[in-house]
């Protein structure tokens, strides 16, 4: 099924679509840190007590999605390298852009930034002391819960943190802009009155995505230089002491 | 015009290769990038040198024979235009141009800029075909077919299988060309009977040649001397899908 050249585009395709949709909702889930420490604590909460069966499931279908969609990415790239062993020695680009022809290198840093950002939110191998955030703000009664707010405020206090992760949002917002619209030629559900819109579509969800997630790291990083004031000071200044 | 031609020339397949230059004289305004290379011809012929090899037949832009990257483009810079079909008047006077073959591994150099295109008869020969009785012609009107299905046939099979597609595509990927020769038929009622087994024979075909997987740039379409739309690739994407899934639950 997946073994000729367009089934290979095909899992391509799959793969990035599952992420793109998971891309949305973890961002809308994520703006929640907008409403206060409240929401956002008990939305995680929510979501890590979870049915065993589905909060793992999840997470290895979208891992499963990941690796797959990396590995076909490095076999499309070695055979097209080996189908043209020579470029013209004076090589031009008519029709392709940007976004699209850097799919590689912006979906290899985004490896890397997927990779880092599990180590530092979910395994929080990277601050180990995030771990130790409990708080009853937005647990149910008589319970703690993780203390999301104060991590993500602490975590992007941080400035070169807050760096990368807009960066990588700006590549993202650059994979998605080619690969939203190429998912359509893909599973071939596009057609040429279809394809401007459809490529419109593409460029403002990737935009869409890139606020979206950088939102909360430019917020932050505005705040810790007094340039804006969006945060309730006393949960800002100190995260980690916040009960 | 005076012209400066930086040309590749090769002595075989297995030949390094090399760009030689020249500079050509007098070349009139009106004649065709391949005139142009007649001159150039003649004047190497003259001098004692061997001709540059060379890809031609019809010269009117149909037979989809001639080839060569212009300045990187295929087929010159000039767009839906094949290389017999370029006028020198694109050009200013004094002006270097590269003439390189068309580059893939599924079109190996013969020899200077004659590169070896068969691997688009494999895939033909794959399925780029209806398989019917001949004899007595069928009465033309005895086969209804929507006018919006017979142009879109006519639009795939205005590709004239010259390459140009691999040429320019970053992957030398194969894709519009094996998209239109399966869409034109696809897309009609005599090609259904077949459809299936065309396109699963014709993809294989085209993926055991070496070409490239498409990445969809668009650079095809947009080098493509016929204008084929990237839609016959999309239908090719579809009608792939179909054939294999009913293909696992036959
Ligand atoms: C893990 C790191 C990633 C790598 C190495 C990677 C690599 C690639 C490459 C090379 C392509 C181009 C394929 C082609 O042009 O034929 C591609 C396409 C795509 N990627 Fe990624 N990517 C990664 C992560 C992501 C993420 C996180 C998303 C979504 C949020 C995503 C969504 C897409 C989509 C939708 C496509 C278009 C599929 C198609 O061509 O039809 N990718 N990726
Ligand atoms: S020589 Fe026939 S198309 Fe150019």
């Amino acid at each position: 099924m997946f073994t000729s050249s367009i089934g290979k585009k095909y899992l391509m395709a799959l793969t990035g679509f599952v992420l793109i949709g998971f891309v949305f909702v973890h961002m809308a889930g994520n703006l929640q840190i907008l409403m206060g420490p409240e929401k956002i604590n008990a939305y995680a909460h929510a979501l890590q007590s979870l049915p065993m069966p589905i909060l793992w499931g999840s997470r290895i279908f979208l891992l499963v999605c990941v690796v797959l969609h990396a590995w076909t990415a490095i076999v499309l790239i070695r055979e097209n390298r080996a189908a043209r062993p020579r470029e013209n020695d004076v090589e031009v680009t008519k029709r392709a852009g940007l976004s699209s022809l850097k799919m590689g290198l912006t979906g290899t840093i985004l490896l890397f930034f997927i990779v880092f950002h599990l180590l530092h939110f979910t395994v929080r191998a990277v601050y180990p002391e995030y771990d130790d955030l409990m708080t009853t703000v937005g647990a149910p009664e008589g319970m703690e819960v993780h203390n999301v707010y104060s991590m993500v405020l602490a975590g992007f206090q941080h400035t070169w943190v807050s760096v990368f992760y807009v960066i990588s949002m700006f590549l993202l917002c650059g994979h998605l802009g080619h690969g939203f619209s190429s998912v359509f030629q893909s599973l071939g559900i596009r057609s040429e009155s279809w394809r401007n819109k459809i490529d419109w579509a593409a460029k403002g969800y990737a935009w869409l995505i890139f606020l979206g997630f950088s939102i909360v790291p430019i917020l932050v990083i505005g705040q810790k230089f007094d340039l804006i004031s969006f945060f309730e000071p006393s949960l800002f200044s100190e995260p980690l002491a916040m009960r | 015009m005076n012209l400066i031609l930086k040309v590749w020339r090769q002595d075989g397949a297995d030949d390094e290769g090399r760009f030689e230059t020249h500079q050509i004289n007098g070349v009139s305004e009106d004649s065709s990038f391949l005139e142009m290379m007649d001159q150039l011809n003649e004047q190497l012929l003259e001098e004692g040198n061997e001709p540059i090899l060379f890809d031609h037949d019809c010269r009117e832009g149909v037979c989809g024979t001639c080839s060569l990257t212009i300045n990187g483009f295929a087929h010159g810079p000039e767009n839906s235009t094949t290389t017999c079909q370029l006028h020198m008047r694109k050009f200013s006077d004094g002006e270097t141009i590269t003439v390189e073959p068309f580059r893939a591994r599924a079109f190996p150099v013969v020899r200077d800029l004659v590169v070896d295109r068969s691997a688009f008869d494999r895939i033909t020969q794959a399925g780029g075909f209806i398989t019917v009785r001949t004899g007595s012609a069928p009465d033309g009107n005895a086969l209804p077919v929507p006018k919006d299905d017979s142009d879109k046939a006519m639009d795939a099979a205005a590709c004239i299988g010259c390459g140009a597609c691999v040429a320019s595509c970053k992957n030398a990927s194969a894709m519009l060309f094996t998209a239109a020769k399966a869409g034109h038929l696809n897309l009609l009622p005599q090609g259904q009977a077949e459809k299936d087994k065309r396109v699963l024979s014709m993809v294989s075909a085209m993926d055991k040649s070496g070409f490239g997987n498409c990445r969809n740039y668009g650079e095809c379409s947009a080098a493509c001397p016929k204008d084929i739309s990237l839609d016959y690739i999309a239908k090719l994407n579809r009608d792939h899908v179909k054939a294999k899934i009913k293909k696992i639950f036959a």
